[in-house]
């Protein structure tokens, strides 16, 4: 297998405030923030030391807010709930990926052109909105919780699950009202990375103990199927493996841990 | 000011495949060539290494190994009534920066175009009537014909290593191969790659209904490969991450597998990264370029004299650098003149998505594995009772089972919920899906041109597409379609979901980066950027190569003939270079 397969990620030593900066050399280690590709901030840096913001897995939020995280736990694990076929979103690490992707370059937009001005244009012309995947997350999650607040006296993290996915549908259909935001933008975004987080490599925090992968049967990225591959009908019967190697989820709680 | 740098003999703007062919070509000749690339540096080790590469979320969700549009975009409409708005992020096709270019995220589906395509106009003409070319068709002949390219595919073909099985040998039909190919000199280098259980599917399906499928040509070596640079390549382990990512194991074709170890070792070759090039400059005629303007990684403008000037950037972007440098008169939809941004054309594609229960195992694929049926590509039937010009190929890829983009689930299934988690858990290993390829013809109503309103981050005006689907490539991809489900129907137990592809066309979903035309060859200057060896009819000591130079596209992957092109065009060069000036006299 590959060189990372071998590796174990070591302890985090220490941030240099906002840079992806490593303090001590460590090719292991480089290689995990690469991959997660997040400007570490503040906040998390503080967290080592026992600062706010301590999720229900002992984790720090990078971007989410306690009441945003209560929201994203909730929503995914409608999206992909636990059930007789496995875990779900939630218990997948979705809402830890979630959150290292929007306090990151995709949260930022970092690739996109967003330069105005900013008309509305027909669906075929695509993305026309002036805000980054991370304002759009803000925006719906505060806009959501006062519609559920006024639908439901509740936010959405509090409700029934057959009253979430009335909310979700609700979205779904442009039917609740987030500013200038159309709720299915959001929606939309929302299942597209709660999808990315269940079936990315567990490198990125989500897809926990290979959840999305074991559910569907992909082994993970393997480099050689030469011999596999005209053993037509055969089930391949190789261990799941991530770029981090064979136990991503204990190496991420082992690197995360120490922030 | 711009800083001037010391002259060079040959200038070349980008460094993907046409450029490193150039430069390979040239340098050959005893010419100084210099490159200058926007993207960065880029090898397969490190950059592709096999430990980072196979990361579908960075690399084909989060798109970075392509282009940035927060630099450079373009702006889109359907039609010229509409306002044309940015593309703000990738979707519809995905260029690539940094070099080798999109030949280092390329699949390898290595085709040639038919010989009836370069003679598209005559043959239609002849076959069909002048009164069977619809109105606001630009349809035009190439100025070079299957014949003249043959020995530049055979070099290409040879350069990349390609896994596939004749059809054709001197006009001689081979068993198992493309029976409707143009003849070829010789057979492919390497034998076919292996064959997936759902290529064997498609290939016993495809028999049944009775049409002739056989292996794609595939830029991924189906055995260890030397070519005759003398470059070795290894032989494909199925991986299953081609397209999107760049390949680890020096199996798939690309400049840095095939070229630049020799090209650059040469004293008369350099490169520069991150200069991204942002006008080619002519002399007060405004017939001779003398060299180009880059601004280089610290925003520092420069001058780079040059004798010779040959523009190897993607599609669209060589048109966009003819644009904003004036050279040649921009096209006019409205009188129908001018001949920069006219002809621009895509491709139309579709999909028959397959459900049944045999285990398939999709991860276990490259990017150009794939069987494919070519009874309706190009003229290979009668197009009399369809009322439709162009065609495609209809084929199986097994390209990979990537999990966030290459899954498929039945058309009833849930969008999201346990519904959706029991469908993923049930399709997974064994959809598949039937694609159709499908031709595009050019149109008075498709074009590029310069954008009144947005500008990139070098202060240009960004490119400006007007594009749709016309009547004719919907009706002929719907036929197209048809046909990949009559195949998949045919699969023992499977049920079909048939996906026509519906207009207008939207620059949101992922469909192919084969853009085409906007500085087309041919034979007449009133409708042609270039002449027949890609030469500018306006200034030249100009070249422009690429896919830009299609004057309409066929219903095959285009990278085979961009190819064949480069070396024709080289050829051409090298005689241009004894004694420069025009090649063809307008």
């Amino acid at each position: 297998m590959t060189p990372a397969f071998h590796r174990h990620l070591p302890r985090l030593v220490s941030f240099n405030g906002q840079e992806r900066q490593i303090v001590r050399h460590d090719p292991a280690r480089r290689d995990f923030l690469r991959l997660v590709g997040v400007a570490v901030p503040a906040s998390m840096v503080l967290c080592a030391c026992g600062g706010r913001d301590t999720g229900a897995h002992g984790q720090a939020n990078a971007f989410f807010a306690p009441e945003e995280m209560d929201f994203i736990r909730a929503a995914t694990g409608r999206l992909i709930p636990k059930d007789a076929l496995g875990p779900g979103a939630d218990e997948a690490g979705v809402p830890e990926f979630l959150d290292l992707q929007l306090a990151g370059p995709y949260g930022r937009a970092e690739r996109w052109y967003m330069k105005g001005p900013w008309p509305r244009g027909s669906n075929s012309q695509g993305y026309q909105l002036r805000y980054t995947p991370a304002q759009i997350y803000r925006q719906a999650i505060a806009g959501i919780d006062k519609h559920c607040q006024a639908h439901y006296r509740q936010p959405f993290a509090k409700l029934k699950a057959d009253q979430q996915d009335e909310v979700l549908h609700a979205l779904e259909d442009g039917n609740v009202k987030l500013g200038d935001l159309h709720s299915k933008t959001f929606l939309d975004l929302l299942w597209q990375n709660t999808q990315e987080g269940f079936l990315a490599d567990p490198a990125y925090g989500g897809n926990r103990d290979f959840a999305g992968w074991k559910l569907i049967g992909f082994p993970g990225p393997r480099y050689n199927y030469v011999r596999e591959i005209g053993q037509y009908g055969k089930p391949y019967q190789q261990p799941f493996v991530s770029l981090i190697g064979r136990a991503p989820t204990a190496a991420m709680a082992h690197a995360a841990g120490a922030a | 000011m711009a800083r001037r740098m010391p002259p060079v003999d040959v200038v070349l703007v980008g460094f993907g495949w046409t450029a490193s062919i150039i430069a390979q070509e040239l340098t050959d000749a005893g010419v100084q060539v210099l490159a200058l690339e926007r993207g960065a540096w880029r090898d397969t080790v490190p950059d592709f290494a096999t430990d980072h590469i196979q990361d579908e979320l960075r690399y084909a969700v989060r798109k970075q190994i392509f282009e940035s549009p927060e630099r450079e975009t373009l702006t889109f409409r359907n039609d010229a009534s509409q306002t044309a708005l940015p593309m703000r992020h990738l979707g519809s096709f995905l260029p690539a920066a940094g070099v080798g270019g999109a030949g280092v995220h390329w699949n390898g589906q290595c085709w040639r175009f038919l010989p009836q395509d370069f003679v598209i106009r005559t043959h239609t003409e002849q076959r069909y009537g002048k009164g069977f070319i619809p109105e606001g068709m630009n349809l035009q002949d190439w100025g070079v014909t299957y014949e003249e390219l043959e020995p530049h595919y055979d070099r290409f073909e040879y350069l990349c290593g390609v896994s596939g099985q004749a059809g054709n040998v001197g006009g001689q039909l081979v068993a198992g191969g493309n029976p409707f190919e143009g003849a070829r000199q010789r057979g492919y280098p390497l034998p076919p790659l292996e064959r997936s259980a759902s290529t064997v599917l498609f290939d016993k399906a495809a028999r049944e209904v009775g049409f002739k499928p056989f292996p794609c040509p595939a830029a991924n070596a189906s055995r260890p490969y030397r070519n005759p640079l003398g470059v070795q390549m290894g032989q494909c382990t199925y991986c299953g991450y081609c397209e999107w990512f760049g390949c680890g194991n020096y199996s798939k074709a690309s400049p840095q597998t095939t070229i630049l170890p020799v090209l650059l070792q040469k004293d008369n070759f350099h490169f520069k990264t991150h200069c991204a090039v942002t006008r080619v400059n002519t002399d007060h005629t405004g017939k001779r370029a003398t060299g180009v303007t880059y601004v280089d990684v610290e925003g520092n403008e420069i001058e780079q004299p040059a004798q010779m000037v040959v523009l190897c950037a993607f599609a669209q972007h060589n048109v966009h650098l003819l644009l904003v440098s004036k050279i040649g008169q921009p096209y006019d939809p409205v009188s129908n003149t001018g001949v920069v941004g006219r002809n621009y054309a895509y491709q139309i594609t579709s999909s028959a998505e397959v459900f049944q229960k045999e285990r398939l195992n999709p991860f276990m694929g490259a990017g150009a594995l794939g069987q494919a049926i070519d009874e309706f590509n190009g003229d290979n039937f009668d197009h009399g009772p369809q009322g439709f010009i162009g065609g495609g190929y209809v084929a199986l890829w097994n390209t990979g089972g990537r999990p966030i983009l290459q899954h498929y689930l039945p058309e009833n299934a849930p969008k999201w919920g346990a519904g959706w988690k029991k469908a993923m858990h049930e399709n997974y290993l064994t959809a598949c899906s039937v694609v159709t390829h499908g031709s595009v013809m050019s149109y008075r109503s498709s074009y590029l041109d310069l954008d009144p309103t947005w500008r990139d981050v070098y202060g240009n005006p960004l490119l400006r597409l007007t594009f749709d689907f016309q009547p004719n490539e919907l009706k002929m991809s719907g036929f197209l379609t048809d046909k990949a489900a009559q195949i998949g129907r045919a699969i023992p137990g499977a049920t079909v979901h048939e996906k026509k592809r519906q207009g207008p066309y939207s620059i949101v979903p992922y469909q192919t980066t084969h853009n085409t035309g906007g500085a087309v060859m041919g034979n007449d200057p009133k409708t042609s950027v270039v002449n027949r060896y890609l030469q500018s009819w306006d200034v030249p000591n100009l070249w422009v190569m690429g896919a830009c130079a299609f004057p309409q596209n066929a219903g095959y992957n285009p990278t085979g003939t961009v190819g064949a092109l480069t070396f024709w065009s080289a050829a051409a060069m090298k005689r241009y270079l004894k004694n420069p000036g025009p090649l063809v006299t307008a």
